[in-house]
C-alpha cells in the first residue's frame, strides 16, 4: 500500500503501527507543518518584532534584552503573567551562568516554550472502544474545518469515523461537515438544523458502536463561553457521551484560534468547567499569528497543545511539536 | 476575570492620600498598572506605549496631584485619552448617491463575515432599502448555503452561482441588483490570510471589478496583538472604509478595536454582540473606553432602566415627594418591583463599576430571597397600614408575621429600614434633588 510519509506523525499520535514509507527524500518529510509555518513567518516576522533582532545578538545578556524580549513576547500575546513567569525563568538561568549571550539565551527561551507548552508529545491513543472525541470553542475558531482534516487523516490511516453533527445551530453547519464526510469517506450521523444537540450526539456514539467504528468525532456549535445556557448545553452534551460509554469523550479537545488575544485565558477556563479539556487544537497559525496565548493557557490550565492548523489545505493540520513552535515564533534565521 | 484599572490603581495609590504629593515612583508604578490593564485588553503594544505616555504627561498635572482620589482622577484621564483615540463620535456606513450601495466584506477566516452580512442586511431591510446578498465565498464548504439560509431568514434575496470565479460571481451579483432595483448589495467574501497573496490578490481583484462604495473589515473583538497587522495589511490591500466589530457578547475587551482605530484611522461602523439577525450594534466610543479598562457598564444599566421601568410612575413619585408629600410603604414596595423587572439583581449588580469584579456578591443569591420576604411582608399590610405604618402596633406586626410567613423581627427590622429611606426621601423632597433612580432616567 502506498502511504504518504506525512503519514508517520499521524500514525505515532494516534499510537497505531507506523505504515511502510515510500522512499521520499528525508528533508521534504521532515519540513512538515512547522518548516512551512517557518517559511511563512520568515518575512512578516522581521517587520512585527525587530525586538527578536536584539535578543539573538551575540551580546552579554543585559536589561535592554529583557525589556526586548518582554516585547517579543507581549506581541506573540503571552500575556503579562506568562511573560513574566517566563522571563523570571530566563533571568534566574543567567544568575546561575547557564545564560551568557543571545544565542544560550534563544536556546534556552525554546526549550522553557516547549517545556511549558507541551511537557510531553502530544497523543491521542485510540483506546477507545469507539474512541469519542468531543470538539468544543467560539464561533469560528475552526471546528468543522479541523474535523474534516482529522477525520480526513484518520481514513487514511485505515481508521473507521463516524462523525456527528452537533451543531445544529448555525445555518448550513452540517451541510458544511456533510461535505467534509464526504471528502473522507466517514459516516455522518445528523439530524435536521434546530435539533437537539444531546441527542445527535447519543445518536453517533450509539451508531459508532453499532457499526463497530474506530472513532467518533462529535462537531458542536460555537458558543462565546459567557453564554450561561449554552454552556450548560455542552455539559449535557459531554455527559450524553458518558451514557453508552462511561470512558467517554475520551478527548475533549478545545479549538482556538491563533489570533486570540488575552481572551484565549477565559475562554480555555470557562470550557475546561463544563467539559474538562483534554488538549487544544490551535489553529489559523500563519506568518502573522503567533499563538502565544497557548502559553498562558497552559500556565493557567495545564492543558497541552495537541494539534496545529497553519492553513486550509488538508496537510495543513498536524500534531502539534512544541519545540518546532517554539523555534518557529522565536527563532532566528 | 482581571482587577479592573480601577482596582489596581486603588493599590498603588493606597495611603497615598492626604499625603500631598505623587512621587516619580508612584507614577511609575501606576502607569505599569495601566500599561498592565491595557495589554489585558488586548490593546497593540505600540498603541499602549503611545497612550501610557500621554496619560503619563496629563497625570503628573495638578488636577491628579492635588486630588482627594488621585485613583479616580487617573482613571478619568485614562478613559477620556482612550475615548479620543477611538474618535468621538459614532460613524455612519457610507451610503452612494447614486444606487446601488456596494459594500464589500473583508477578513481573516472565522471573523464572523457571513452571520454580519446577514446582519447589515436585515438592518438595512429594516431602514426601508431593498438589500441582495452575493455569495462569494466559494471556499469554505457549504459557505453559500449559509448565506442563502440567513437569507431565507431575513426575507433577502441571495445571489449564487456555481463558479469557481469570485470575480465573476460578484459582477453578476452587482449587475442582477440593477437589473432588479436593488439598491444596497453585499458582498460576502471568503476568509483569508493576510499573507496568502493569490487570496488577496483575488480580494483586490473584487473591488476592482465591482468599484463598492465601502469596504468592510470584519474583525473578532477576541483578536489579540495581531489585530493591528491584520488591519494595516487589509488596508493596504483593499483600503477600508470601516471596521465591525464581532462577538462582543461574550467578555472579551475588546482592545483590537482601539488598536486598529489608532493604527488605520478608520471608524467602527457596528459591533455584533449576538448570534442573532438583529444583534448589531452603533459602536460608541465612550462605552468601549469603558470596556476596555472593565469599568462596568453603567451605560447599558441606563439604558436598560429606562426600557424596563414605568418612567410614569418613578416621575409620578418624584413629584409627590418634591411637593412634600410623604414616602409610603406602597412606594417601596413599587420601587421594589421596578428595580427587579430590570432582571435578577446579581445581573445588574455586574453592571455597576467595581461590583461587577465581586463574584462573592454575584453569587450570593440572598439579595433576592430578601426582597421577596420585604414584598411578602408589605402585601400582608392592608392599604391603611401600608399608608400610616405608625398604627402598627404590636398585634398587628404579629399577624403581618403571620401572614407572611416571616417573624416579627423581620417585620420590625423592615419598619425600622423604612423609616430610615422615608427620613432620607424628606431631606431629598426638600433639597429637590433625588437620589438616582428617582427621576431623570434619561
Amino acid at each position: 500500500m502506498a502511504v504518504s510519509p506525512e503519514l508517520a506523525p499521524w500514525a505515532e499520535f494516534f499510537g497505531l503501527p507506523v505504515p511502510e514509507q515510500e522512499s521520499e527524500p528525508e528533508q521534504e518529510r521532515k519540513r512538515g507543518v512547522f518548516g512551512r509555518l517557518r517559511e511563512k513567518l520568515t518575512a512578516p516576522r522581521q517587520a512585527i518584532s525587530p525586538q527578536l533582532a536584539g535578543i539573538y545578538a551575540p551580546k552579554l545578556v543585559d536589561e535592554d534584552t529583557w525589556a526586548d524580549l518582554e516585547e517579543a513576547l507581549i506581541l506573540a500575546d503571552c500575556g503579562m503573567p506568562a511573560t513574566e513567569d517566563l522571563i523570571e525563568t530566563l533571568q534566574q538561568a543567567t544568575r546561575e551562568g547557564r545564560i551568557v549571550g543571545g544565542e544560550g539565551l534563544a536556546k534556552e527561551l525554546w526549550q522553557e516554550v516547549a517545556r511549558k507548552i507541551a511537557p510531553a508529545p502530544a497523543r491521542i491513543p485510540l483506546d477507545g472502544e469507539p474512541t469519542v472525541i468531543l470538539v468544543i470553542g467560539v464561533n469560528g475558531s475552526g471546528k468543522t474545518t479541523t474535523i474534516g482534516k482529522l477525520a480526513s487523516r484518520l481514513a487514511s490511516l485505515d481508521q473507521k469515523v463516524v462523525i456527528g453533527a452537533a451543531d445544529t445551530f448555525r445555518a448550513a453547519a452540517i451541510d458544511q461537515l456533510q461535505i467534509w464526510a464526504d471528502r473522507s469517506g466517514a459516516q455522518l450521523v445528523r439530524q435536521g438544523p434546530g435539533s437537539d444537540p444531546g441527542a445527535v450526539t447519543y445518536d453517533a456514539v450509539a451508531a459508532g458502536k453499532a457499526r463497530g467504528a474506530d472513532v467518533v468525532i462529535v462537531d458542536t456549535a460555537g458558543r462565546l463561553q459567557t453564554q450561561k445556557n449554552l454552556m450548560e448545553e455542552l455539559r449535557k452534551v459531554a455527559s450524553v457521551a458518558r451514557k453508552l460509554d462511561p470512558s467517554a469523550p475520551h478527548e475533549i479537545l478545545l479549538v482556538l484560534d491563533a489570533t486570540t488575544g488575552q481572551n484565549g485565558i477565559s475562554q480555555a477556563k470557562l470550557f475546561n468547567e463544563v467539559a474538562p479539556l483534554t488538549g487544544v487544537v490551535l489553529t489559523k497559525l500563519d506568518g502573522i499569528a503567533k499563538g502565544g496565548i497557548v502559553l498562558a493557557i497552559t500556565k493557567e490550565l495545564g492543558v497541552p497543545v495537541k494539534l496545529a492548523g497553519v492553513g486550509e489545505g488538508i496537510d495543513d493540520l498536524q500534531p502539534f511539536d512544541p519545540t518546532a513552535f517554539a523555534k518557529a515564533i522565536f527563532a532566528p534565521e | 476575570m482581571f482587577d479592573t484599572l480601577s482596582d489596581k490603581l486603588q493599590g498603588v495609590f493606597a495611603g497615598l492620600r492626604g499625603r500631598g504629593k505623587l512621587s516619580a515612583a508612584d507614577i511609575d508604578k501606576a502607569m505599569r498598572a495601566i500599561r498592565m490593564s491595557l495589554l489585558e485588553a488586548d490593546v497593540s503594544l505600540p498603541v499602549v506605549k503611545q497612550l501610557t505616555d500621554a496619560i503619563k504627561a496629563r497625570s503628573t498635572g495638578a488636577e491628579v496631584m492635588q486630588s482627594l482620589t488621585p485613583d479616580q482622577q487617573v482613571v478619568k484621564i485614562v478613559n477620556e485619552e482612550l475615548a479620543a483615540l477611538m474618535g468621538g463620535t459614532a460613524a455612519r456606513m457610507p451610503i452612494a448617491s447614486k444606487p446601488p450601495t456596494v459594500i464589500l466584506m473583508a477578513g481573516l477566516q472565522g471573523s464572523g463575515k457571513t452571520t454580519f452580512c446577514a446582519k447589515l442586511a436585515f438592518q438595512m431591510r429594516k431602514e426601508g432599502r431593498a438589500p441582495l446578498l452575493v455569495a462569494c465565498d466559494l471556499q469554505r464548504p457549504a459557505a453559500m448555503d449559509q448565506l442563502q439560509v440567513l437569507g431565507t431568514q431575513i426575507d433577502v434575496p441571495v445571489w449564487r452561482e456555481d463558479s469557481k470565479d469570485p470575480v465573476k460571481v460578484a459582477e453578476n451579483g452587482v449587475r442582477e441588483a440593477k437589473r432588479t432595483a436593488r439598491d444596497v448589495v453585499i458582498v460576502d467574501t471568503a476568509g483569508r490570510l493576510t499573507i496568502d497573496e493569490d487570496m488577496m490578490g483575488q480580494l483586490i481583484a473584487v473591488k476592482g471589478a465591482i468599484d463598492p462604495t465601502a469596504v468592510v473589515l470584519v474583525l473578532d473583538a477576541m483578536t489579540g496583538q495581531t489585530a493591528v497587522d491584520v488591519a494595516s495589511a487589509f488596508q493596504k490591500a483593499v483600503q477600508f472604509d470601516g471596521v465591525v466589530l464581532t462577538k462582543l457578547d461574550g467578555d472579551a475587551r475588546g482592545g483590537a478595536a482601539l488598536s486598529v482605530r489608532a493604527v488605520t484611522g478608520k471608524p467602527i461602523l457596528f459591533v455584533g454582540t449576538g448570534e442573532k439577525v438583529d444583534a448589531l450594534e452603533q459602536f460608541h466610543p465612550d462605552r468601549m473606553a469603558q470596556r476596555i479598562l472593565g469599568m462596568g457598564d453603567v451605560l447599558s444599566l441606563i439604558e436598560r432602566a429606562s426600557e424596563t421601568v414605568d418612567k410614569e410612575s418613578v416621575e409620578g413619585l418624584g413629584k409627590r415627594l418634591r411637593s412634600g408629600g410623604a414616602f409610603t410603604l406602597d412606594d417601596m414596595l413599587e420601587q421594589m418591583k421596578q428595580i427587579r423587572k430590570m432582571g435578577p439583581l446579581s445581573g445588574i449588580l455586574g453592571m455597576i463599576p467595581g461590583l461587577s469584579q465581586m463574584k462573592k456578591l454575584k453569587d450570593a443569591d440572598i439579595d433576592e430571597r430578601q426582597m421577596d420576604r420585604v414584598e411578602a411582608i408589605i402585601l400582608s399590610m392592608t392599604s391603611q397600614e401600608r399608608r400610616k405604618p405608625d398604627v402598627l402596633n404590636g398585634s398587628r406586626r404579629k399577624r403581618i408575621a403571620q401572614g407572611s410567613g416571616t417573624s416579627v423581627q423581620e417585620v420590625n427590622q423592615l419598619l425600622n429600614q423604612f423609616k430610615q429611606m422615608q427620613k432620607l426621601m424628606k431631606s431629598f423632597g426638600k433639597g429637590g434633588k433625588l437620589p438616582p433612580g428617582f427621576g431623570n432616567l434619561n
